[in-house]
């Protein structure tokens, strides 16, 4: 009895609170976010490399340069959970190391791109006209480098190659493709009738964009740069397998898969494994959140 | 005088034509709307008909300022709404509100409807203090038939009249005096379209507001309407009073509009004056010289190349009317 009164009452709290509570869309998905375990295994994931990144002694002590070349190639032991690599560096110590350039070119190439892309993309479709015709051409002129050979003649133009370079050069190369998708997004979003409705009760140019045409234009671009997460972790381990991108004694996935694959086939396959596991894990993480996050933000699937 | 609250004069919006990319030139301009002159008073339903593509809701988006005019003034309370700019347009646009025709395209998404009602006391921040907007959201929920307690709920989770209604209440937060409604029922089942209308007409008599209804079912302009004006290719081709234009029309394109209603009574189809007209509307980028409806008219002669006519009162017709050769026809009701 007392305890369907006390479910009485708090079904009632809650209607109230369902009331007061302010509900817009990012609280609304952030809600929606939480309950969805994939969402909250991908963050979990995600959370785990960037702290690898960011404090990677808080993950081991021991020094990855720090290679007694007797322990060359030694197999995972209780000393060397992950073995040692074929100059007799510690391979656990190397993996979690190498998480930053990858986490940082991954992450900030794509802000990066994200950033321009949605700028100029959303200018281009919301002004159209000669913004428009100027914007679409430039980023025409982008589209036609390809992206590796663009990369690669970027990069052996600059003196020094750095995670910073890396991450310039695919910026730089990067943004065209996502502008022209959040420009037609734009587009097929600015003429829609909820749009005008705003527009004719006096919102300014911002809150159209912002309030109304961001929010339904977003999903495309939000797919898009999950993907490209993945894809510059990989593109940085191409660059660096090409020797134009980091270079040893740097420590990257990209370094480490470049030169594990050469021994697998002579039985040390650890040396692959490790980190292209670690490297698919975090893309994985990536791709599986973004998709998480563009459902969470449609209120018709919730 | 003082009891009207619009008026539009020699209104005129013509779309550029043009050709070339980088060098663009005009070619030529679609005259969408080609001098139309309206007065609306307080309290007051104008009910603006015509067939699709006659420049109906271009006239709507030219009214409340989606679209700016051509040339020819648009005063509301004696102001220019066609000259205005900046804040000067935001203060005068809460006097004027949109009903827009799909309620499934006229709501945003993925705002929640409290955000919907309440985004035009965003835009307006001096109408209600920060504290009151939300207590203001559910009585204009209220007011329109909905429970204030779905204020947190996405437009996806209601039916089409139920959006429609939302749309409403969004058109009266700013408790504008005029409503255009541009075809505010057409996408909505018959049962709904009635609770719709019936909406409407009591939020005219409890609030005062003036009405522009736009659509193309003369029925339902029929029922709202105290003055009813026919548009044909961007002009008013007949105006008057309702019991005018359905009981005694004078313009043929009235006549041929009205003749198409169907009628209820299955015994008497057929014995109804029906006028079948030939031919397609002209297009508007090319209309004809002198009358526009002369192309698909029974009774043009050679004046009606020559001279448009204007929208007067004339000798066939007691209220204005385009047409040289102005005289009743009864086309509504069945003759035996």
């Amino acid at each position: 009895m007392t305890e369907q009164v006390e479910s009485v009452i708090s079904a009632d709290r809650s209607a109230q609170a369902g009331i007061e509570r302010s509900a817009s869309l990012w609280a609304d998905a952030w809600r929606d976010l939480r309950r969805r375990p994939v969402a909250i295994a991908s963050a979990v994931v995600i959370v785990l490399v960037s702290s690898m990144a960011a404090f990677p002694w808080l993950w081991t002590r021991t020094d990855p340069r720090d290679c007694p070349i007797q322990l060359s190639k030694a197999t995972p032991s209780a000393a060397h959970i992950f073995g040692t690599n074929e100059l007799g560096c510690d391979y656990y110590a190397m993996t979690i190391y190498g998480a930053r350039a990858s986490i940082i070119v991954a992450l900030v190439s794509t802000s990066l791109v994200l950033l321009v892309g949605a700028l100029v993309g959303m200018a281009a479709g919301f002004y159209g006209g000669w913004v428009d015709s100027v914007l679409s051409r430039l980023a025409d002129i982008f589209f036609a480098l390809p992206f590796l050979l663009g990369a690669l003649v970027f990069l052996s133009m600059l003196r020094s190659h750095s995670v910073w370079t890396i991450v310039l050069a695919f910026a730089v190369l990067g943004w065209p493709p996502l502008a022209r998708i959040v420009r037609a997004s734009v587009l097929a979003t600015k003429n829609m009738d909820y749009v005008q409705a705003a527009r004719s009760l006096g919102a300014s140019d911002r809150r159209l964009l912002f309030r109304h045409i961001l929010p339904n234009a977003a999903a495309p671009a939000i797919v898009v740069a999950t993907i490209l997460l993945g894809t510059y972790v990989a593109s940085e381990a191409t660059l660096s397998y090409l020797g134009i991108g980091l270079q040893p004694p740097e420590i990257s996935w990209g370094i480490m898969i470049a030169q594990g694959q050469s021994y697998v086939t002579s039985g040390y396959p650890h040396l692959l494994l490790f980190p292209a596991a670690f490297l698919s894990a975090t893309v994985l993480a990536f791709i599986l959140l973004g998709d998480a996050l563009r459902d969470a933000l449609d209120p018709k699937l919730r | 005088m003082s009891d009207v609250v619009l008026e539009v004069r020699d209104l005129t919006k013509h779309f550029p034509l043009t050709k070339g990319i980088v060098f663009k030139r005009q070619v030529g301009a679609v005259r969408a709307v080609d001098g139309v002159n309206l007065t609306l008073r307080r309290g007051e339903t104008l009910g603006v008909v015509g067939e699709s593509g006659c420049g109906k809701s271009t006239l709507a988006k030219l009214i409340i300022g989606l679209e700016k005019p051509t040339s020819g003034e648009i005063l509301v309370q004696g102001q220019n709404l066609a000259r205005m700019r900046g804040s000067a347009l935001r203060r005068a646009r809460r006097n004027i509100q949109l009903v827009m025709q799909d309620p499934y395209t006229s709501l945003n998404p993925r705002m929640t409807v409290g955000d919907i009602v309440g985004e035009p006391f965003q835009i307006h921040p001096e109408v209600a203090p920060r504290s009151d907007r939300r207590r203001r959201v559910g009585e204009l929920l209220e007011l329109v038939g909905l429970s204030p307690d779905h204020i947190n709920r996405y437009p996806h989770q209601f039916s089409g009249g139920q959006r429609q209604r939302i749309g409403i209440a969004r058109a009266l937060a700013l408790r504008p005096e005029i409503i255009v409604c541009d075809e505010p029922v057409s996408a909505l089942d018959l049962s709904i379209q009635a609770q719709v209308i019936n909406l409407l007409e009591r939020l005219q008599e409890e609030l005062g507001l003036s009405y522009i209804f736009i659509a193309h079912d003369l029925s339902v302009v029929r029922h709202i309407s105290d003055r009813v004006a026919v548009m044909y290719l961007g002009k008013i081709i007949e105006t008057g009073v309702d019991t005018e234009i359905y009981d005694h029309p004078t313009h043929p394109y009235a006549q041929a509009l009205l003749s198409a209603v169907p009628v209820p009574d299955p015994t008497l189809r057929g014995l109804r004056d029906q006028i079948i007209l030939e031919g397609d509307v002209p297009s508007p980028a090319n209309p004809p010289s002198g009358c526009r409806f002369r192309t698909r008219c029974w009774k043009a002669r050679e004046v009606c190349v020559e001279q448009e006519p204007a929208l007067v009162e004339r000798e066939g017709s007691a209220h204005p009317s385009a047409c040289h050769f102005a005289e009743e026809r009864d086309v509504v009701h069945a003759t035996d």
